[in-house]
């Protein structure tokens, strides 16, 4: 046996590690939370880290899973060794593939970070829905529960294809595992060299198609002879559990860990047990060794091979002495008899029981369960609620645990404090902000003592589903012994609160255990910060006896250069108390790591780091803790001091189960709260003030121009305008600001108000930046600059309340392609969680403006369904009126198709009602009908007159007592035109969903197309995608991207019959409204690709703006609309709206992180590609412009 | 016609150098300016500040939005070798030096000690002929004392000559109170050479927008005057050599600073504006200069026109001041 390196890792670079060492391709597609398995393959192939045969693994990215899994196909049958890396819905696409992979008998492993499938709702977590839909296709699957099985099996499932010829899917928690650091013994090249056989890697090349010894593969067969074929394999799926349980053998030998197809832990003579798969076997199995030791007969069967399911395995597993079984699926199959795992099960026992071979006396009671959908805690509370429910005598069949079913009554309760976790163990738990680096200090933490102690280690972090002002929870457990606690942390001996303000947000100390250590950033000192703190908090700390330290982190972090990254400072206070190490030797430690991790970026880096540990030590004090809390103060609080989070006007809904979800209570929220099929009500952001930024925008009237630039970039929707009467200023309360509003022919009686509400402002900027207003005293002051909020916030609230008591202003009046004009409009798209200056919400709050009241989307998969539909808390919103954009996401690849699924049905029902009025005439007046009927109503007026007319008819409806009339009621509403439009990223638009946008454009049908291009696959994380330009670096494009940028525009407009136009707001707002405007009146389909700058883009985004002009200027995003319309009139369609390119590429490029890395990395190709790219902005500059000039048949 | 000089101890052939300046950003720009007759190249300044930006700038964009958002917990690959820090330039050093032919001068503009001292050593090691310490120091914080900008230069020298066993010149400014005394102390303290003068950057307004242009102006001739008066001041008050920067558009300007007493001329705008080429055009027409002025040498030209040398001294004086304004007030009765 070979003495192992340890290290920490998550599950992800586990099995990724093995992977590269064990294939010669990889062909991949990001989805969370598999993508770092393939980003750390490509990086590795990148630096031309080699496999076990010494040669670098060639990786692709693909359009889509599907694209991923031919791929993976095609290189399977030409001999490759080829694996690919997978989850959720990307498994889903995999699946008419896998079909053909196992029915050719083609060894492969599919890595899986088994992901929840979206049914009701998109769910980025885990559970085992995904892999339970692969569980048909004939490939093997092999189970592993922590980070050291995962990379284990990673290897036992690649040696066990190679011999069984039987692909695998060789799956782990996502998240759970697949994020969870863990301190594992690594598989040395030596190791992983025994376990694969060379022979039966050469017997895989030799089956690969060979035009020197020509086969045939994939005929088709007809009904005489496909039924025997498809049985003509069966002996190698029974050989494959063999196999595998022998290959497990051979990896003990190598390793010293000994696993089994089912691995049984708990009492030898358990007489009641539970089977389970995945990590929560590792929480049953701490579980059961405590109940063990308190002498209860329990144990646990841990499934590792689930398909084949070799019932034979799963028999020699159970104990005979077993009475009662629970099986635990990670899945609901609604309608089945069953979930999968517990039909297996059952299966199995019945079998035996028919043939005798029951190893109990008699046929056990079995039942079956549900637990941890989308990672919802799995407990050993939950575990003992299982086994207790097995001791009864009519135990709940079809259960559920971890939730609170009022509905169906399917859920077992269970006792939170029972708690399993080592007396032994250092157990530390983080509140921070994403934005502080306290998951990275963390996770550095976690390296430090997982690989220069003999502690094991375990990490795990959980992130809030915001983009912008994020919080982070970190859960890390250090000690002596295994950690097998799959779960957040339940009892902390050490808490740290890295931002002072959520001592008021949540209940940062519910799980301090009694005597742990309370570390606080906090502005207030040892002597003062007492008082400060909330009477809950006080109260905890006394009744617990904590210690209590504090830390101005933000003053050192300033003080050594280090910014608002207060992570150096907040480690080296854990180090310094925790007592984990001795203090000296882990600041030796902490400096280590900061060499090891900041070397390479530059020695001022280390030297500030360094710095930042010193002034820390000297910085951090104890502070004495009363003997009490005085009782006054506990008294008047009370024991609930959570700020009333949710104002009294909300509605019900938000107040009863939204708001639950805002304070970290949604696990509370019962089954009756939810739902039933996944339908929530829109504008709620507008509850939930997230008060993110200390430093925003204040309106300075007397230097603005009201040109509304600032309220058409904000990517929040945070600034509004209005004009109104001065005698509706009566009841403004003190501070309201208003001036004469400014225009032609303008009453004098007219108010102008610019209004923030600073409380969901991010602070980004963008408006500060865009405002062409100077002071004329101050040039560095503008009609909008940032000011501290907390002085303004009182004045500012109150003003934001009264604004918004003020009349919208009349639409009618309002020219959509003036910015001066649509701030008027109100948006129905308001405080999303994006990213602080996101660069695509503009574009989507301009068209909640523009379209609003009459708008449907079809959103794809991305950024834009994260911020426009993730709970708590959805920006798409309602008018006074009670109309708003009605929204839905269907999956990533299919939302142009979703999008026109919309129109069909849209032009079906105003056919539809259209006949039925015809049909009506006469019960409905013929003045109404032929109104209604006349040509459809476009200008705002129109509709406004349509809505009217749509008012009339319902009440005349009502009198008419005809079935038809029924109809038309739930038709009429077509008879005011809709705004469809299929919205989202480039990722779709250029990549995975291009198959179905082209044939949607193709369509001709009256469907608006937009696509916010951030030219990278912006939620995943930044990886590669069609419209990345050449030179930039992404994931998968690490070199720099090797090509230019796909022409989506000049694709769509070879077609002649779809409306094109290519926009930038922050290089001309105009164009951008012209072309929205227009898209939407085009009757046919419209494309817009909308440049979008990107926090993937490396700057700071409060340069987005002058970036959009700069691409502009540079050429790289020309402006342009192509108009059929315009071709029909006889005349070009074709429009520049961009000059000429003024400025090299260069100047607009590298002031972006994507370029300029590739200029540090690899300073020749980066020339290269930049001379390359500069060509191609030329090249295709002329052509645009040859296109725009050629004389057109009329002219 | 011998054009030799010795200026910071290193033998050209010729007084004319090439200053820092885009044109030496890269090796092939560092080689077209030898092919054209450069006698050495001074690189384009490193500056400390800009490279401890820009490692700060890659740290921070690099880590900006990471561990923040579940489904994107970073956005860049991870990539383990990037260059930050002087490793470019000093490779461009490193390559130039071997292939130019010529002496290549490494240009630094530090703003710590360590910075000044590490980075002057690392350009020893890739190979530079000599150092040119390009202390670019705007002193805008009112509590800095004359006194403390003249120490701060002299413990930039002192520091840098410890350092490293190149011959070691200093850029300066003309804002001394005492030109003279300063160039003194320079020269004690052991600098190689002075150049005077560095062009500073002195921004211009746009009215239109209301900001400030931080734009940098291409030389013109006339402003060879000032370096030209300090060097005919110094030539012969100090040993360092003298090397004359600004200005030089032609050879006349040469001519001047040589005989003003310069060891070396530099240019940069002129090569800007002509192509490095033009270098070549300039030594032609400075040989020919000289042929039609019958030098045989530099040297037999250095410092002809010196104020020790002149035969009015003065002329380089507080009178000369006045009697410029009296005659431009003459001339602009006369054209009355």
């Amino acid at each position: 046996m070979n003495e192992s390196a340890m290290r920490t890792l998550d599950g992800n670079e586990a099995a990724a590690y093995v992977a590269h060492k064990t294939n010669e391709v990889c062909a991949i597609y990001p989805i969370t939370p598999s993508s770092p398995m393939g980003e750390f393959a490509d990086e590795w192939s990148s630096v031309a880290k080699l496999n076990i045969w010494g040669t670098v693994p060639h990786v692709m990215e693909m359009q889509s899973e599907g694209g991923a899994s031919g791929t993976v196909h095609g290189a399977l049958q030409t001999g490759a060794l080829t694996t690919t890396f997978t989850a959720s819905q990307g498994l889903l696409l995999m699946i008419p593939n896998m079909y053909k992979i196992a029915g050719e008998l083609t060894s492969t492993v599919f890595h899986v970070t088994a992901r929840t499938l979206a049914t009701h709702a998109l769910s980025i977590f885990g559970d085992h829905s995904d892999i339970m839909a692969v569980r048909q296709t004939g490939f093997a699957m092999l189970g592993a529960s922590s980070v050291q099985e995962v990379h284990d099996f990673a290897l036992i499932s690649q040696a066990a294809t190679l011999e069984s010829r039987i692909p695998f899917v060789h799956f782990f928690d996502g998240f759970r595992t697949s994020h969870e650091v863990q301190k594992i013994a690594m598989l040395s090249d030596p190791q992983i060299r025994a376990m694969i056989d060379d022979d039966l890697v050469l017997a895989h090349r030799r089956r690969a198609l060979s035009p020197d010894r020509p086969v045939l593969r994939g005929t088709a067969q007809n009904p005489d002879v496909f039924f025997q074929g498809r049985e003509a394999a069966n002996t190698f799926f029974d050989a494959t559990p063999g196999i595998v349980q022998k290959q497990m053998d051979k990896f003990a030998k190598l390793t010293g860990r000994a696993y089994r197809l089912f691995d049984y832990f708990g009492h030898p003579q358990a007489e009641r047990v539970i089977v389970v798969m995945g990590s929560g076997a590792d929480v049953t199995r701490e579980a059961v060794e405590v109940l063990v030791q308190h002498g209860e007969r329990v144990g646990l069967v841990q499934v590792h091979l689930f398909r084949p399911f070799s019932c034979e395995h799963l028999l020699k597993a159970l104990p005979a002495s077993a009475k009662a079984i629970a099986v635990l699926d990670r899945t609901k199959e609604p309608g089945s008899a069953g979930e999968p795992l517990y039909q297996d099960v059952l299966t199995g026992l019945m079998e035996a029981q028919q043939n005798g071979c029951l190893p109990m006396g008699a046929m056990p009671r079995l039942i079956g369960g549900r637990y941890g959908l989308s990672s919802k805690e799995f407990t050993p509370a939950m575990v003992k609620a299982v086994l207790d429910e097995l001791s009864k005598a009519q135990p709940k069949n079809h259960f559920t645990v971890g939730i609170n079913d009022d509905v169906t009554h399917t859920s077992l309760t269970y006792d939170e404090q029972f708690i399993t976790e080592s007396a032994k163990s250092v157990r530390a738990l983080f509140f921070g902000l994403g934005a502080d680096g306290t998951v990275g200090a963390n996770k550095n933490s976690i390296k430090i003592i997982g690989e220069e102690t003999d502690f094991n280690a375990q990490g795990f972090f959980v992130y809030d589903s915001k983009k912008s002002g994020s919080r982070t929870t970190s859960h890390l457990r250090f000690g002596p012994d295994p950690v097998r606690s799959a779960y957040l942390l339940q009892s902390a001996t050490f808490v740290g609160c890295h931002q002072f303000n959520f001592l008021e947000q949540t209940d940062v100390l519910k799980q301090a255990a009694k005597g742990s250590i309370f570390l606080l950033n906090s502005p207030y000192g040892a002597d003062t910060v007492w008082a400060h703190l909330p009477a809950r908090v006080q109260r905890q700390i006394v009744s617990k006896g904590m210690k209590l330290y504090v830390i101005d982190a933000y003053a050192v972090a300033e003080k050594t250069g280090m910014g608002s990254r207060i992570n150096t400072v907040m480690q080296t206070c854990f180090f310094a108390i925790s007592g984990v190490l001795p203090r000296e030797e882990a600041i030796a430690k902490i400096k280590g790591a900061i060499k090891k991790t900041y070397g390479k970026k530059g020695e001022d880096i280390v030297r500030r780091n360094f710095e930042a540990v010193d002034q820390t030590l000297a910085h951090l004090f104890e502070v004495a803790v009363p003997q009490a809390t005085p009782a006054s103060k506990t008294a008047a609080v009370g024991e609930s001091i959570f700020r009333a989070v949710i104002p009294a006007g909300a509605p019900a809904f938000v107040r009863d189960v939204t708001s639950r979800m805002m304070v970290d209570e949604g696990d509370s929220l019962p089954v009756s709260a939810m739902p039933v099929d996944g339908t929530f009500p829109t504008g709620t952001t507008q509850w939930e003030k997230r008060n993110i930024s200390a430093s925003v925008p204040e309106w300075d009237p007397a230097v603005c121009t009201q040109c509304g630039m600032c309220n058409l970039v904000c990517p929040h929707s945070v600034i509004r305008s209005r004009t109104y009467s001065s005698t509706l200023l009566a009841g403004a309360p003190a501070g309201f600001k208003a001036v004469a509003a400014r225009g032609k022919d303008v009453s004098p009686d007219l108010r102008y108000t610019l209004q923030l509400s600073v409380e969901d402002c991010t602070g980004c900027q963008l408006c500060v930046e865009i405002c062409p207003s100077k002071n004329k005293e101050h040039a560095g002051r503008k009609a909008i600059n940032m000011t501290a909020k907390d002085p303004i916030l009182e004045r500012e609230r109150a003003s934001w309340t009264f604004f918004n008591t003020l009349p919208s202003n009349d639409r009618n009046v309002v020219d959509a392609t003036m910015p001066k004009d649509v701030q008027f409009l109100d948006p129905l798209f308001e405080f999303s969680g994006a990213c602080a200056g996101c660069g695509e919400t503009p574009y989507v709050r301009l068209m909640s403006q523009l379209f609003g009241d009459r708008l449907i989307i079809a959103n794809a998969t991305g950024c834009s369904s994260i911020y426009g539909g993730n709970l708590p808390t959805t920006p798409w919103t309602k008018n006074a009126a009670g109309r708003g954009p009605a929204w839905s996401n269907s999956l990533f690849e299919d939302n142009a198709e979703f999008g026109l699924g919309f129109r069909l049905t849209i032009d079906k029902h105003t056919e539809y009602a259209r006949e039925l009025l015809k049909r009506l005439a006469s019960d409905l007046g013929d003045d109404l009908v032929t109104a209604l009927l006349a040509a459809p109503p476009k200008t705002e007026a129109e509709i406004a007159a349509q809505r009217v007319r749509v008012a009339a008819l319902m009440g005349r409806l009502k009198g008419i007592a005809k079935p038809e009339a029924r109809h038309l009621e739930s038709v009429a509403e077509h008879l005011v035109p809709r705004s469809v439009w299929a919205l989202g990223g480039d990722g779709w638009a250029y990549d995975i969903g291009y198959g179905g946008l082209d044939h949607v454009l193709a369509s001709g049908r009256n469907i608006n197309i937009m696509v916010l291009d951030t030219e990278v696959y912006s939620n995943t994380g930044g990886q590669m995608s069609k419209a990345t330009p050449m030179g930039a670096v992404a994931k998968f494009a690490a070199a720099g991207k090797k090509l230019g940028k796909k022409d989506l525009g000049m694709i769509a407009m070879s077609y002649g019959h779809v409306y094109v136009a290519r926009v930038a707001m922050g290089a001309s707002p105009r164009q951008t409204l012209r072309a929205m405007v227009e898209a939407e009146a085009y009757d046919g389909p419209s494309l817009i690709i909308a440049y979008s700058h990107c926090i993937a883009h490396g700057y700071d985004l409060k340069d987005g703006l002058r970036q959009q002009r700069l691409a502009v200027d540079s050429g790289h995003w020309v402006l342009c609309r192509y108009n059929p319309t315009l071709a029909r009139e006889g005349k070009n369609p074709l429009q520049l709206d961009s000059k000429k390119p003024t400025i090299p590429l260069e100047d607009y490029a590298y002031n972006e992180l994507r370029y300029k890395m590739l200029s540090r990395s690899n300073p020749e190709e980066a020339k290269r590609l930049l001379t390359n790219g500069q060509a191609y902005i030329n090249e295709r500059w002329k052509r645009y412009e040859d296109m725009a000039t050629q004389p057109t048949p009329a002219a | 016609m011998n054009l030799t000089t010795t200026y910071m101890g290193l033998k050209l052939k010729n007084p004319l150098v090439a200053s820092a300046s885009p044109l030496s950003h890269s090796v092939d720009g560092i080689r077209r300016l030898a092919d054209a007759g450069a006698s050495a190249v001074v690189m384009f300044s490193l500056f400390e500040e800009q490279l401890r930006q820009d490692a700060a700038e890659m740290d921070h964009f690099l880590s900006a939005g990471t561990e923040s958002f579940a489904e994107a917990l970073s956005y860049f690959p991870t990539v383990d070798d990037y260059a930050v820090g002087p490793s470019e330039y000093l490779d461009i050093l490193h390559k130039a030096s071997q292939q130019a032919g010529i002496p290549v001068i490494g240009s630094l503009n530090g703003v710590s000690r360590e910075g000044w001292v590490d980075y002057a050593k690392r350009m020893q090691d890739a190979g530079a002929s000599g150092i040119e310490l390009n202390v670019y120091y705007i002193p805008s914080d009112p509590r800095t004392t004359g006194a403390d900008v003249e120490q701060r230069h002299l413990d930039v020298l002192t520091a840098v000559k410890e350092a490293v066993t190149l011959p070691v010149a200093i850029k300066l400014s003309p804002f001394f109170s005492s030109m003279s005394h300063m160039a003194q102390r320079l020269d004690k303290a052991g600098a190689d050479a002075l150049v005077l003068f560095n062009r500073f950057y002195q921004p211009d307004f746009d009215l239109d927008s209301m900001q400030v242009m931080p734009n940098l102006n291409l030389s013109t001739p006339h402003e060879i005057r000032l370096p030209l008066l300090w060097i005919a001041v110094l030539k012969g008050q100090i040993k360092a050599s003298l090397g004359a920067s600004r200005g030089v558009h032609s050879a006349l300007e040469v001519a001047k600073y040589v005989m003003a007493g310069a060891d070396a001329v530099m240019m940069a705008s002129v090569l800007l504006k002509q192509g490095p080429g033009y270098l070549a055009t300039i030594l032609k027409d400075f040989q020919t200069w000289m042929d039609q002025k019958e030098y045989t040498s530099v040297e037999q030209m250095k410092g002809s026109m010196s104020q020790a040398s002149v035969a009015d001294p003065t002329a380089f004086e507080r009178a000369n001041y006045i009697k410029i304004l009296q005659k431009y007030k003459a001339e602009y009765t006369l054209d009355e």
